[in-house]
C-alpha cells in the first residue's frame, strides 16, 4: 500500500489539470465536486498509509525517476513516507478536503470558481510534494509551488488593486526566505554532496563527514531564513496579515493550516542538522518568541475579523518555533496539528460570519450574531477555547507542552511565552464577544440578511470543531498518561533534542497557573467588550492598531530606497546608457546611410566607373596584398 | 605559338570594350562594347580549348553566345522602350527614370 | 614566320583596329560596321584555333542575326553622328585611364601567374560539329535544355517590353 503513495499527489494534480485546462467550459458545480472528490480520494489513501505506518511499516522511499543525474550528483525524484510525512499528509488532505467542501458553497457565486478550484488543487499537489519529497530539492519544488499558489489565490480577486499588491508582497517576501533556503541547500550540497535526507542524516549521525560547528550553524540559519519567509516570522511576517485579501477558505487552508507550517515541517525534517547547532536553536527560540509576542500585541487592537486571526496565526507560528528552539520538535509538530484544526475552524467560522454579513469584515459593525447563527457560534467558541488553552480542548495540550519545554529551558522564556499565551486568550475572546454577543451594531439591511450558512459550510465547521476538541488527547502530558502517543508515533522520524524531564508537581503547578490566568483573561475580555465604545485609539493602543508601524518602517528603510535606486537605474542607466547606446547605433547607421545613399545617383556612367574601379582594386589586392 | 599572344589579344579587346562602355553615352554603343567584351572572352576560351585539346571550352563559348543573344533581345527591347519614353538613347538622362 | 603566323598577325591587327573603330567612330552605323568586321576577324582566329563550328556560328549568330538587330534599331531611331550625345573630354579621359589601368593590372596578373603553354599547330578535330555535338548532348545536355528555357523567357520578355503601352 505504501508503494502506492505516489497516487496521493497524483489525484490533486489530475483535478488541477482538468479544472485548469477546462476553466472555460467546466460547469461551476462540477468543478467543485471534482476538486473535492480528488481530495477525498487522496485523503482516503493518506489515511490508509497513515495506519500502515502506525502499525509499524518501515520508512519507505518510493523512487519515481532520476530527476538530476550529473557526474557524481544524483537527485532522484522520489517520495519518502515515514511517520512525519504521513502525519502531515493526513493533516493536509484531511483539512484540505474539508476546506474544498466548504469552498463549494462559499465560492459558488464567484465567476472564477473553476479557476479557484484548479489553484486549490494545485496548491494541495505542491504541498504534498513538499512533505513527501525524499530530498531537499523535491521539497523546494513543492515549496515554490505553494508559494506560487499562495500568490495566485491571494490575488484571486485580481481586479482589486490592493489585493494584487498583497499578493505581490507575499510573493516577494517569500522570495527573500526562499533565497535563504536555496543557499542552505547549496551549502549542504557543497559539504555533503547529497540532498537526500537518508544519506545526509546518516552522514551526520555517523560522523562520516567531519565539519566544524559553524558550518552546521550556517546551514541551519539559512534553512531557518527560508522558514521565516514561508512561516511568517520576524522580520518577514508582514505578508501574512495582508494575505487575508484572498478568499477566506484560502486563508484557512494556506495561511493557517498548511502552507505556513511548511517551515516547521522543514526544520523538524532537518532536526538532525539543527541538533548540531545550539546557537541556531537559540536563535530560532528568540525569533519565535519575539514573533509570538509582537503578533499577539498587534492582534489585540485589530478590528478586521480576519486580521485578528492572521496575527493570531503569526503568533501561534511563533510558539511553534519557540518549541523548535527548545529542541522540542515533536511538540512543534503537535501544535501544527492542533493549530491546523482550530485555526482552520476559526477561519472557516469567520468565513461563515463574513458570508452572513454580506462581505463585511469589521467587527465594530457585528455583534449578537450568535442568535442568528447558532452552529457557527458554537463551533467558533470551541475554536476560541481551543486556542486559548482551556482543558480538555486541543490547544491546551499542545500549548502546555510548548510552555513546559520553554520552562525547562529557561524560566524567562516561560514567562514571556505565557504572556503571549495570555494575550492570545484575551484577543480571541475579545473577537468572540464582539462578534457573537451583545447587540447588533451593523445596518438594518445587514441585520435582515443575517442567516446561518448552508450545510456544505457548517459540515466542515462541525468536523473541525470535533477535531479541535479531541485531537489534544494524542499528546497527553506525562502527568496524565504513561503514553504520549504522538511522540511514540513520531520517534522513528524525529526525536526531541535534550529531552527534558520535569517534576510532576511543577508541571501541574504550571498548568494550573496558565489555566487560571487564561480564565482571568477571558473574564477581562468579557468585561472590556460588554459595552463596547469605539473611540479613536491614542498612545500605545494607536501604535498597536497600526501594527507597530512595521509596514511603514519597512517602506522607509527597504522599499523606498529600492524604489529610488531602481528609478535611478531606469532613468539614468537604462534610458541614457543602454537605450542611448542602442539607439545611437541605429542613429549612426541612419546617418551613414543618409550619406551613402547619395552614391546611388542614377547615373549609369558612374555605376560603370565604380564597377571598373572595383575590379581594378580586387586585382590589385589579390596581386600585392593577399595570397590566394 | 605561345598562349600569351591570345591572352594579350583578348585582353586588349576586352579593355577596348571597357573603355567604350566608359567613354560613350549612347546606350547602343555601350551595348556593342559589351558584345565586344563577351567576344574577347570567347576567343580566350577557344584558345585554351586548343591548348588543352578539350572541346568542353567551345561548349562554353556556345552557351555564352546563347546568353548574349538573349541579352541582346531583351536589352534592345528596353532601349527601344526608353527611346519611346524620352526620345533619346543617352544613358545620362536615364536617372530621370527614378522619379 | 610561316603562313599561319602571318595570318594571325593580320587578323590580330584587324580585330584590334576595328574594335577601336567601334569605340571611337561618332556615327553609330559606322560602329556597327566596325563591330561586324571585328567579329569576322575573331571568326578567323577561331579557324586558326581549329574551332570551325564556332567560326561559322559566330558569323551567323553575331554578324548575321545580332548585328542586324542592332542596325535595325539604329535605323528605327534614326541615329547619326549629329544626334550622337558626347561626354565631356574629362570623362572620356577618365574612361581611357581606368580601362588602361585595368589593362596594366591584368597584364601584371598574367605575368605573375606565369602561364606557360603553347598552342600546337597540329590540326585536331575538337571543333568539328560531330565532336561538339557528342560533348554537348552527353555532358552538357541539362545546361543546353535550360538555355532553351532562357531563350523562351527572353523572347517573351522582349515582346512584353517592346509592346506599346497596354492601356
Amino acid at each position: 500500500m505504501i508503494q502506492l503513495a505516489y497516487l496521493i499527489p497524483l489525484f490533486p494534480l489530475i483535478g488541477f489539470l482538468i479544472n485548469g485546462l477546462g476553466w472555460k467550459s467546466m460547469p461551476k458545480q462540477a468543478a467543485g465536486f471534482l476538486a473535492s472528490l480528488m481530495m477525498l480520494v487522496s485523503f482516503g489513501l493518506s489515511l490508509a498509509i497513515f495506519f500502515e505506518v502506525k502499525a509499524g511499516a518501515a520508512d519507505t522511499i518510493i523512487p519515481l525517476f532520476d530527476f538530476i543525474h550529473s557526474g557524481k550528483l544524483l537527485i532522484p525524484f522520489a517520495f519518502k513516507i515515514d511517520a512525519l510525512s504521513s502525519l502531515f499528509l493526513l493533516i493536509i488532505t484531511g483539512v484540505g478536503f474539508l476546506i474544498h467542501v466548504y469552498s463549494t458553497s462559499y465560492m459558488h457565486e464567484d465567476e472564477g470558481v473553476v479557476k479557484y478550484f484548479a489553484y486549490l488543487n494545485l496548491f494541495v499537489f505542491s504541498m504534498l510534494l513538499l512533505v513527501m519529497g525524499s530530498n531537499y530539492l523535491i521539497m523546494f519544488i513543492g515549496w515554490e509551488g505553494v508559494g506560487l499558489c499562495s500568490y495566485l489565490l491571494i490575488g484571486f480577486w485580481f481586479k482589486n488593486r490592493d489585493y494584487t499588491n498583497a499578493a505581490k508582497k507575499a510573493f516577494v517576501m517569500n522570495r527573500i526566505g526562499d533565497l535563504g533556503f536555496l543557499v542552505g541547500m547549496m551549502l549542504v550540497l557543497y559539504n555533503f554532496s547529497t540532498l537526500n535526507y537518508n544519506e545526509l542524516f546518516a552522514q551526520i549521525n555517523t560522523n562520516q563527514t567531519v565539519l566544524s560547528g559553524s558550518t552546521y550553524t550556517w546551514v541551519a540559519i539559512c534553512f531557518f531564513i527560508g522558514a521565516m519567509g514561508k512561516s511568517a516570522q520576524l522580520p518577514l511576517y508582514t505578508w501574512l496579515p495582508d494575505a487575508m485579501a484572498g478568499p477566506t477558505p484560502v486563508s484557512a487552508l494556506i495561511h493557517a493550516a498548511t502552507m505556513v507550517t511548511a517551515g516547521i515541517y522543514m526544520i523538524a525534517r532537518s532536526s538532525v542538522i539543527y541538533n548540531q547547532s545550539e546557537f541556531a536553536l537559540h536563535f530560532i527560540a528568540i525569533v519565535g518568541l519575539l514573533t509570538a509576542i509582537l503578533a499577539a500585541t498587534i492582534a489585540i487592537k485589530q478590528y478586521d475579523i480576519k486580521k485578528v486571526l492572521a496575527y493570531s496565526t503569526v503568533s501561534q507560528l511563533g510558539f511553534m518555533f519557540l518549541a523548535i528552539g527548545c529542541g522540542a520538535y515533536t511538540t512543534a509538530v503537535f501544535h501544527v496539528m492542533t493549530h491546523a484544526f482550530f485555526k482552520a475552524l476559526l477561519f472557516l467560522g469567520s468565513g461563515s460570519v463574513i458570508h452572513a454579513m454580506g462581505g463585511e469584515q469589521d467587527i465594530r459593525s457585528m455583534g449578537g450574531l450568535g442568535k442568528k447563527m447558532r452552529i457557527t457560534q458554537i463551533t467558533f467558541l470551541i475554536g476560541c477555547v481551543a486556542i486559548a488553552g482551556i482543558p480538555p480542548f486541543a490547544g491546551f495540550f499542545s500549548k502546555d507542552e510548548i510552555l513546559a519545554s520553554a520552562f525547562a529551558h529557561s524560566p524567562i522564556l516561560y514567562v514571556a511565552a505565557l504572556g503571549a499565551a495570555l494575550m492570545t486568550a484575551f484577543y480571541m475572546f475579545r473577537l468572540y464577544f464582539l462578534t457573537f454577543s451583545g447587540k447588533f451594531r451593523g445596518t438594518h439591511e445587514q441585520e435582515h440578511h443575517l442567516h446561518e450558512s448552508p450545510a456544505a459550510m457548517t459540515f466542515p465547521l462541525i468536523v473541525l470543531a470535533i477535531l479541535a476538541t479531541v485531537s489534544g488527547f494524542v499528546g497527553l502530558p506525562e502527568v496524565f498518561s504513561e503514553h504520549h502517543s504522538l511522540n511514540e508515533f513520531l520517534h522513528t522520524a524525529v526525536t526531541n533534542f535534550g529531552a527534558h524531564h520535569m517534576e510532576h508537581n511543577t508541571e501541574l503547578m504550571l498548568m494550573g497557573l496558565s489555566v487560571g490566568l487564561v480564565s482571568v483573561m477571558i473574564g477581562l475580555a468579557y468585561a472590556r467588550t460588554k459595552s463596547p465604545n469605539f473611540v479613536a485609539n491614542t498612545g500605545l493602543a494607536k501604535v498597536l492598531e497600526n501594527k507597530w508601524y512595521v509596514d511603514e518602517f519597512y517602506d522607509a528603510v527597504v522599499v523606498n530606497p529600492l524604489v529610488q535606486f531602481s528609478g535611478f537605474l531606469d532613468r539614468i542607466i537604462e534610458r541614457k546608457g543602454i537605450d542611448g547606446g542602442v539607439n545611437g547605433v541605429g542613429k549612426m547607421v541612419r546617418w551613414a546611410a543618409d550619406r551613402m545613399r547619395l552614391l546611388q545617383n542614377g547615373q549609369v556612367g558612374a555605376y560603370l566607373f565604380t564597377m571598373v574601379i572595383g575590379i581594378v582594386l580586387i586585382f590589385v589586392l589579390g596581386l600585392f596584398f593577399v595570397n590566394f | 605559338m605561345p598562349i600569351q599572344y591570345y591572352l594579350f589579344l583578348s585582353l586588349a579587346l576586352f579593355c577596348i570594350g571597357i573603355m567604350g562602355a566608359l567613354m560613350r553615352r549612347n546606350a547602343i554603343i555601350i551595348f556593342m562594347s559589351i558584345e565586344l567584351m563577351l567576344n574577347a572572352v570567347n576567343l580566350l576560351l577557344a584558345a585554351f580549348s586548343k591548348m588543352y585539346n578539350d572541346s568542353a571550352a567551345q561548349i562554353f563559348v556556345f552557351f555564352i553566345m546563347v546568353v548574349a543573344a538573349a541579352e541582346v533581345a531583351v536589352g534592345l527591347a528596353i532601349i527601344v522602350m526608353v527611346y519611346r519614353k524620352v526620345h533619346s538613347v543617352d544613358v545620362n538622362i536615364l536617372n530621370r527614370l527614378k522619379h | 614566320m610561316d603562313i599561319l603566323q602571318i595570318i594571325f598577325w593580320i587578323l590580330t591587327v584587324m580585330a584590334i583596329g576595328c574594335a577601336l573603330g567601334v569605340v571611337l567612330s561618332r556615327n553609330p552605323v559606322n560602329s556597327v560596321i566596325f563591330l561586324i568586321l571585328t567579329f569576322f576577324a575573331i571568326s578567323g582566329h577561331y579557324l586558326l584555333l581549329n574551332a570551325q563550328f564556332l567560326a561559322i556560328v559566330n558569323i551567323i549568330v553575331y554578324a548575321g542575326a545580332i548585328m542586324v538587330l542592332f542596325l535595325f534599331v539604329i535605323m528605327l531611331m534614326n541615329l547619326n553622328a549629329d544626334t550622337e550625345p558626347q561626354k565631356s573630354w574629362l570623362v572620356q579621359l577618365a574612361g581611357v585611364v581606368s580601362g588602361g589601368t585595368l589593362f596594366l593590372v591584368i597584364i601584371a596578373a598574367i605575368s605573375k601567374a606565369n602561364l606557360l603553354g603553347v598552342i600546337n599547330k597540329e590540326t585536331t578535330n575538337i571543333g568539328l560539329i560531330k565532336v561538339l555535338g557528342q560533348v554537348l548532348f552527353k555532358q552538357y545536355v541539362l545546361p543546353f535544355e535550360i538555355s532553351s528555357v532562357l531563350f523562351l523567357s527572353a523572347m517573351i520578355g522582349a515582346i512584353v517590353i517592346g509592346k506599346k503601352d497596354m492601356e
